[in-house]
């Protein structure tokens, strides 16, 4: 299995689109910081000089890339995986702490993150162990291997805590379903994953509330049948007037929390009564899953709360926007959407911004690098973005498929995971439809280690894809 | 080739929805919804900080003691800033071209969106440039208020505002650069109450920098809250005159209404005129002051640790009473002094034997020398480590050896040995009633504040309790203080003991032959009070007295420390006198006005 690596064999169409994001990425930063004071691109005390250097010795690592032999990835894989794993660990115990995070090594004054490095490794791991010819993935020890691979840095990096980073990981559900984890358990896991969100977001009753309502959706729509609607919904709506009542004709001291644990109690044992006697064995399931996912939010409110310091908690927090400070008037979100609503059709024009330069959102060239593409160059710029991200996300899917090699093809749907992932998730979150969980727009947001990663994680796939004449691992 | 190949599908799906997701609400915010368009192409809002004004403090009698009068900043925006007419900017401002654009060159660090350029412009160059402001787009005025006082006293104890430092904005998030903050006294104890809630104004501001309106009908407006008014404990009046009597020596007044714990006077000589520490010239004048060899701005009723001398003779009474090792009627004989085992205490020439309140009313150290060996020789205990234990849980439950947690940031502890401390000195069961005897006339390894003294005193009128001194006596809006304040604080001690050392304090001053404060004598009113001699080794002892008054319900006990005056009765009695008649019947008898003029002509200052 010798081979020569042949130009035309490379995928062009993918590195072009690359370019475009990377160079149109970089202009964003450089509108961001560009001022009167401007000197050269290659100011590092500005972030666009800085980044420029990342972004030129991610070429020169491109091209190291395609020195290496291609089957290293797949012999490496465990290995990188596990250096990545020991140096989360490492960055937890010895990092510097940013930000009341320990998410950031400092070397000869290089910042480093081995966060954006473990997706990569861990993108990796997965293709790897998934490849292997006597893996099935519907059997549960597969399963609970690909968890397991998937869960332990996602958890080291909540340790840290850096649970926006954390949360990436659930992206690789995307991976696991074109590989064939049932439909089921690829919602189920998105669906902990939201539910992992919304308790940090809100108050565990508000979510408890809004669990026992899709209990009921779900419950609705498994019988479809109105005498069970309704008996269903009068026997909680009975118990939960009654509790009212009782509380305040005897005055007892439960809050509005405590009655509804206490009406969904008393609810079940007579669902549970019904069920045995109609013989409604079905609805077993709506229950286990409604109790399942009540059991999930009090552990993660519980360590929250108990295992955080303040300060973390805090830092979290604030990165969801529920803690803000005066001068930053509640705030990063609808800064973020003025900045962008303000661009309008075409946008104000390149380095002709106001919003992004007079407000000093603190992650302005980072993590909202968006809204600076939204006020210059508009409706029109941002959704060009979009097509090119689009476009790429496809092509590499058009890539994975036409892979023989496994390793391969999984890999290449590890990258568009974690790319899809980065990119909907980002870009959602500065228009306000998702919660701020702070993570990078890929190959735009400000920061050498996150551009370094998605490179060298895209340039990896390009890599396999050119020798996909002749590896079929 | 595998049977999940057609997921490949479901995946573009993904990825198609939830992009056209991304570009439809991207379509509704910057196409449709034109509530995030600013009017002018080039619109940006700008936010306003509102200032409250800082809470204003009243005196006990509710006259206004600190207000604030607003001065103006000037301050610049970097990147509002346009081309300007600088020559007619500098004209108005009465600065030159070159301080001008120095000033410019600082401001403009990026990180700060705003920068004060000019700090407390006159309100008449402000009258001038409120005119022509729109000339000069980046450049904006915030106004803000500075102390102003009524009278220029008790500085220590309001204490002076000042400007928050890095280190405090980075721990606390409220403050940010140029903010001020109380720093000591009540203006920083009290200073979550004073300073208010800060608001905000998020306005719309077109290419010039000029006001459009509010952004978005003021969604993100917040009003300013303003501080809350403090009614402190002192009296101006009693305030003002002990710092006047004070004038010419070094030491400390401090005077509490025993009934509440109320601060009436505190008073740290010398002391400064509080206006000095406000405004432009606070730091010149605030290193003037540190510099200053008198240490005015030492707070020398909480931070001056002395000796108490004979003045806490009354708490060894109190101590043996309660343990039952003396009684009302135990006597000692003194033959001008205490002598045992190759130790002696000195003591002046007085009639002999004497009991309990002779040996307070005569000061009589041999009788004080007897009263703390049986203490501390006390056959209840099993050896004199224990014995002195017990010694010092009493003394702590005065409040002494800590600081009384009163009101203020700065107090310090005073110093009562731990027993750990004679063991590492003496060695451990080396050391016995005899080695440590001069805490019998409060010298030695004892300390104690003013502050500290005056609590004391307090105590005593109380016959038994305290409550922790403190200086506000109401927060408007809360109408209500610290618990702690008003919490009784009792000493274990029986009241019958205390009056047996209150008739002591009694004839000290009111007795006949042998009283050692009769110069604190008022005709009409009758004080209680125990002189000292506070030993200095680095002068002339200090004169110490304590004191309340009326012996039938006290409405005021008091401290009084004269660094240098020697006896108790020569400078610390006469003052405290005139303090106490001062604050109970609001003037000083003429008959008593040579005591005053003795007073006011006496130097110990000029000594040095
Ligand atoms: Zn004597």
């Amino acid at each position: 299995m010798t081979e020569k690596l042949h130009i035309e064999d490379i995928d062009w169409i993918t590195i072009i689109l690359y370019l475009v994001l990377v160079v149109f990425g970089w202009l964003n930063i450089f509108a961001v910081s560009y001022n009167e004071r401007f000197r050269s691109i290659f100011d590092l005390s500005m972030n666009y000089g800085d980044q420029l250097i990342w972004i030129l010795t991610s070429f020169v690592m491109i091209i190291l890339l395609f020195a290496v032999d291609h089957r290293s990835f797949y012999f490496f894989a465990y290995p990188v995986y596990g250096f990545a794993i020991v140096l989360l660990l490492a960055v937890v115990l010895f990092g510097t702490e940013v930000n009341n995070a320990r998410s950031w090594f400092r070397i000869f004054g290089v910042n480093f993150q081995p966060s954006e490095f473990a997706k990569l490794a861990t993108a990796l791991a997965l293709a790897r162990f998934l490849s292997g010819w006597d893996v099935k993935i519907r059997s549960w020890k597969s399963m609970v291997t690909l968890l397991m691979m998937v869960g332990v840095p996602a958890m080291i990096i909540a340790v840290q805590p850096d649970w926006g980073t954390a949360l990436v990981f659930s992206g690789f559900v995307l991976l696991l379903y074109r590989e064939g984890m049932p439909g089921w358990m690829a919602a189920m896991i998105l669906f902990l994953a939201g539910l992992f969100l919304f308790t940090l977001l809100l108050v565990p009753a508000e979510v408890i509330i809004a669990l026992i309502a899709f209990a009921f959706i779900g419950f609705a729509i498994l019988s479809r049948k109105a005498k069970h609607i309704v008996a269903g919904g009068a026997i909680f709506g009975a118990f939960l007037l009654v509790l009212r009542l009782m509380t305040d004709l005897l005055s007892l001291d439960l809050n509005q929390y405590q009655v509804i644990l206490i009406t969904l109690v008393l609810s079940t044992i007579v669902y549970l009564i019904m069920i045995y006697l109609y013989k409604l064995k079905r609805f077993l399931l709506v229950l286990a899953i409604l109790f399942g996912s009540i059991a999930f939010t009090f552990t993660v409110d519980y360590m929250f709360h108990n295992f955080l310091k303040p300060h973390q908690q805090m830092r979290i927090n604030i990165l969801l926007g529920k803690e803000t400070d005066i001068q930053d008037v509640g705030y990063n979100l609808n800064q973020s959407k003025i900045a962008i609503g303000s661009g309008g059709f075409m946008g104000k024009g390149f380095l002709k911004g106001t919003q992004t330069k007079l407000n000093f959102v603190p992650e302005q060239s980072t993590d909202f690098i968006f809204c600076t593409i939204g006020e210059e160059w508009g409706f029109v710029g941002t959704t060009l973005v979009i097509a090119v991200f689009v476009g790429l996300l496809i092509r590499l899917i058009f890539l994975a498929e036409r892979q023989k090699s496994n390793f391969a093809r999984i890999y290449g749907y590890g990258v568009l995971s974690v790319i899809f992932f980065h990119f909907s998730i980002n870009i959602a979150m500065t228009i306000g439809l998702f919660p701020v969980i702070g993570i990078p727009l890929p190959f735009f947001s400000y920061g050498g280690s996150a551009f370094l990663a998605f490179t060298l994680m895209l340039f990896i796939f390009i890599r396999l894809d050119s020798v996909r004449k002749v590896y079929v691992i | 080739m595998d049977r999940f190949a057609t997921r490949k599908n479901i995946i573009v799906l993904i990825i198609l929805v939830v992009s056209a997701g991304l570009v439809m609400r991207l379509f509704y915010l910057q196409v449709i919804d034109t509530s995030y368009k600013l009017s002018a192409e080039n619109n940006s809002k700008r936010i306003e900080i509102l200032y409250p004004a800082r809470g204003l403090i009243y005196d006990r009698n509710h006259e206004l003691l600190v207000y604030n009068q607003p001065v103006y900043d000037l301050m610049i925006a970097p990147f509002e800033l346009q081309a300007f007419d600088s020559t007619e900017l500098c004209e108005i401002l009465k600065i030159d071209l070159e301080r001008l654009r120095s000033g410019i060159q600082r401001v403009r660090n990026p990180r700060y969106r705003r920068e004060p350029f000019i700090k407390q412009i006159s309100p008449e160059t402000y009258a001038v440039l409120q005119e022509k402001m729109y000339k000069f787009p980046g450049f904006y005025v915030r106004s803000r208020t500075l102390r102003k006082y009524n009278r220029e006293i008790a500085a220590h104890l309001l204490g002076y505002v000042g400007e928050v430092d890095e280190k405090l904005i980075a721990s606390d998030n409220y403050y940010v650069m140029g903010d001020y903050i109380g720093v000591s006294g009540i203006e920083g104890y009290y200073e979550a109450a004073l300073r208010g809630e800060k608001g905000q104004e998020v306005l719309l501001v077109d290419v010039h920098g000029r006001v459009q309106g509010p952004f978005q009908d003021g969604r993100f407006d917040r009003d300013a809250v303003v501080g809350r008014d403090l009614e402190c404990t002192i009296d101006a009046e009693l305030q003002e005159y002990g710092e006047k009597l004070m004038k010419t020596y070094k030491g400390s007044i401090v005077a509490i209404e025993p009934s509440t714990g109320e601060i009436l006077t505190l008073i740290s000589a010398p002391t400064y005129e509080p206006s000095l520490l406000v405004g432009r010239t606070r730091t010149e004048n605030y290193i003037k002051l540190e510099k200053d060899t008198l240490e005015p701005l030492f707070n020398r009723a909480l931070m001056a640790n002395y000796p108490p001398g004979s003045t806490f003779k009354p708490v060894h009474a109190l101590i043996g009473l309660q343990e039952g090792v003396i009684s009302r009627n135990s006597t000692f004989s003194c033959t001008q002094g205490f002598y045992a085992r190759g130790v002696s205490v000195g003591c002046h020439v007085h009639k002999s034997p004497l009991n309990l309140i002779e040996g307070i009313q005569n000061s009589c150290n041999a009788y004080f020398c007897n009263v703390f060996r049986n203490i501390i020789d006390n056959p209840d205990y099993n050896n004199v480590t224990e014995a002195y234990n017990s010694w010092r849980d009493y003394v702590m439950a005065f409040g002494f050896g800590n600081s009384l947690n009163a009101d203020f940031i700065n107090e310090l502890n005073g110093f009562i040995a731990p027993t750990f401390y004679y063991d590492h000195y003496y060695g451990e069961n080396r050391w016995n009633a005899l080695t440590i005897i001069s805490l019998a006339i409060g010298q030695g390894e004892i300390l104690t504040t003013p502050l500290q003294m005056a609590n004391l005193a307090a105590t005593i009128a109380n016959k038994g309790y305290y409550y922790i001194p403190h200086t506000v006596r109401n927060i408007a809006g809360i109408d209500t203080i610290e618990n702690r304040f008003t919490e009784r604080r009792v000493i274990p001690v029986d009241t019958a003991n205390f009056s047996i050392v209150a008739e002591g304090m009694d004839l000290a001053v009111n007795g006949g032959t042998g009283s050692t404060a009769r110069i604190a004598y008022i005709s009409d009113i009758k004080v209680c009070g125990k002189t000292g001699t506070a030993q200095n080794p680095q002068g002339r002892d200090h004169s110490v007295f304590i004191a309340f008054a009326p012996k039938e319900e006290p409405r005021i006990a008091i401290a009084v420390y004269v660094e240098h005056g020697e006896w108790g009765a020569s400078y610390a009695a006469p003052i405290a006198s005139l303090m106490i008649e001062k604050y109970l019947k609001g003037s000083v008898d003429p008959g008593r006005k040579w005591l005053e003029a003795t007073m006011l002509s006496r130097n110990l200052l000029s000594e040095q």
